[in-house]
């Protein structure tokens, strides 16, 4: 009971001093921008922490915060195990394969507006398509080891970077190109200098959007089939004996590297694209 | 209406049909090479199964030792043995099914059913395919209400939208659907089963995308437009509903699409730890332990029709309410 009146009060406290941060008088400095959401985040833990403990939910249902950063602690070694399995061999590498397929397969449709106005529909449409279905049929193809998530993540992620890329290689406008023109600028000089620094806004869209996909690709594809190290196998397995702190464990990692797998293109755009207006602006 | 616009009418229809014409054709010369690519790729990845199969049968393969064979390249088989390479497109398991394999099966286990009167009995693809629209439709429904709602308070309340706002984008970052299997057997534990721990999981992947972009497009209304309003004396709930709802319709049918299609996604996974009972993820399921590649094969299209019917009637509401709403290009 001391729990439950323990992390209300700490609940309405913590809103309070919020909704004093957000409206008083430093509220678009970085730091409250940073502290409000920190808090809120905080709080919700604490609520978590705090129904759990008080009113004794059972571990096989929802196992406290505490207990899921306990059971990270002790089993590193398995967790960094599955985690090299998935990311490393699964997500990153085909991610890797597919955005260079996509990027390649893009530049040659450039080239072609016939081929550009058949495959655009195509891609959007396989864009929005349980790409993730295919999984079963290409773990029966490439085995049960990385190979076939990688597979599955090179099929997930090609169509949005595709896509991006085609559309970002028409971003330039008539009179750009018609002052390359004027240089007498050869297709590679004006595709170099021009055509694909315009285009890496639209194509980072694509990546950012493909770093979410390749971690769910490489994980629902151990669903079908896989070592027995991997994090999708982890999460099922663990699912099974109602191991349910290590499963979230599990999902602890598939958060952290998957955020950071974002958190690094997005730097990387900023690097890349540092001209334009959307990047410029936090400056 | 004169008879001088007559003319202008009808160059305008021709024009309308050439358009489309120049849009069409590009598409269909790009699915008939994926079709034919399709089929190409069918007799290397078949044809030592084929050669197999021949053998036992007493026909005489080119190199007449198993061993040899398999250590050879499946082009050089088809090269080497011309005449097996057409049962490569009518085997009962094939590696990769050949395109009107999977269409018979499809037709077999959904019109064909219907034509005999027994369109929903269990083996029938439009029973698993309901089952699994059924939660998507529910999941997407939760999530967009809900998603909506919390946008609605995002744009007015200037706390949540410090504290959620980060923490909804932070979100998308994440593999959400890893947790499917964690929900639907923590449900079951407690009493919850069938249609709502899918469901569920449908809402939660199609709530973020519609809370994304209804607080865009909430807050779309320039300066200026709500300056107007103000001008007017309007209070702040005229404002939302004659400037900031009418204005975010283009941005609610864009990620209602990206929703809908996430919500079936989600269906479909959510159905993959139950074991494989029903709906179109325990097909693909079923299909994968029993090696049923063209059973596979056909609940991968028929998931594939349902996302884009899904998907194309938001499309089809999106161009009637803009239309109306005078949005429309």
């Amino acid at each position: 009971m001391n729990w439950l009146i323990g992390c209300a009060a700490f609940l309405l406290g913590a809103s309070y001093v919020n909704v004093q941060m957000a409206n008083g008088e430093g509220r678009d400095q970085a730091i409250t921008r940073f502290l409000v959401p920190t808090l809120f985040g905080i709080s919700l833990l604490m609520l978590w922490e705090g129904v759990v403990r008080g009113l004794d939910v059972p571990g096989v249902i929802l196992p406290a915060p505490s207990t899921i950063w306990e059971t990270f602690k002790a089993s590193t070694g398995i967790l960094w195990q599955d985690f090299v399995q998935t990311f490393v061999k699964g997500a990153l590498s085909g991610y890797l394969m597919g955005a260079l397929a996509a990027f390649a397969v893009a530049l040659l449709v450039d080239r072609s507006d016939f081929l550009r106005r058949g495959i655009l529909p195509v891609g959007n449409f396989m864009a929005a398509l349980p790409i993730i279905g295919i999984a079963p049929i290409l773990v029966m193809w490439f085995g049960f080891d990385w190979q076939s998530k990688a597979a599955v993540v090179v099929v997930m992620v090609f169509f949005p970077i595709l896509v991006n890329t085609v559309e970002g290689l028409r971003a330039t406008d008539r009179m750009q190109r018609d002052l390359m023109h004027t240089y007498a600028a050869s297709y590679w000089q004006s595709l170099f200098k021009l055509r694909l620094p315009a285009a890496m806004p639209f194509v980072f869209n694509g990546l950012k959007v493909a770093t979410t996909l390749a971690l769910i690709g490489a994980i629902v594809a151990e669903f079908f089939g896989s070592p027995i190290r991997g994090m999708g196998f982890r999460i099922s397995t663990e699912v099974g004996r109602l191991a349910l702190d290590m499963v979230w464990a599990e999902i602890l990692v598939a958060a952290i590297a998957g955020s950071a797998f974002y958190g690094i293109v997005a730097m990387l755009e900023s690097i890349v694209t540092f001209w334009h207006p959307s990047q410029r602006r936090r400056r | 209406m004169s008879d001088v616009s007559l003319p202008a009418r009808s160059a305008g229809a021709s024009a309308v049909v050439k358009a489309t014409f120049e849009a069409i054709f590009p598409v269909v010369v790009v699915v008939a090479v994926i079709v034919g690519l399709w089929y190409a790729a069918c007799v290397p990845m078949n044809i030592k199964a084929s050669l197999t199969q021949a053998e036992r049968e007493g026909a005489v393969i080119v190199p007449p030792e198993a061993k040899v064979r398999r250590d050879m390249s499946p082009i050089g088989l088809a090269l080497a043995n011309p005449e097996h390479t057409g049962t490569t497109f009518s085997q009962e398991r094939p590696l990769l099914p050949a395109p009107h394999q999977v269409a018979r099966e499809l037709w077999n286990t959904t019109g064909d059913m219907v034509l005999q009167g027994k369109g929903f009995s269990k083996r029938s693809l439009l029973y698993h395919a309901w089952i699994t629209l059924s939660a998507t439709l529910l999941g997407f429904a939760i999530g967009t209400v809900a998603g909506i709602l919390l946008a609605v308070g995002i744009v007015h309340s200037r706390v949540m939208n410090m504290s959620v706002m980060p923490w909804a984008i932070a979100s998308q970052t994440i593999p959400i659907l890893a947790i499917a299997p964690m929900i639907i057997v923590v449900l079951n534990s407690i009493g919850i089963t069938g249609l709502l721990p899918k469901a569920l999981i449908s809402a939660y992947l199609s709530f973020f995308p519609v809370v994304v972009g209804m607080v865009k497009g909430l807050r779309s209304p320039d300066a200026m437009q709500l300056d107007l309003l103000r001008t007017y004396y309007a209070s702040k709930s005229e404002t939302f509903w004659k400037l900031r709802l009418p204005s975010s319709m283009p941005y609610f049918f864009t990620s209602m699409k990206i929703a809908m299609a996430a919500s079936l996604v989600g269906a479909i996974v959510g159905e993959l730890p139950t074991g494989a009972v029903r709906g179109l993820g325990a097909r693909l399921l079923a299909g994968s332990y029993y090696g049923q590649t063209v059973q596979i094969w056909a609940a991968l299209f028929a998931a594939a029709i349902l996302a884009a019917a899904l998907v194309g009637i938001i499309g089809i509401l999106q161009r009637r309410t803009l239309k109306k709403l005078g949005m429309a290009h």
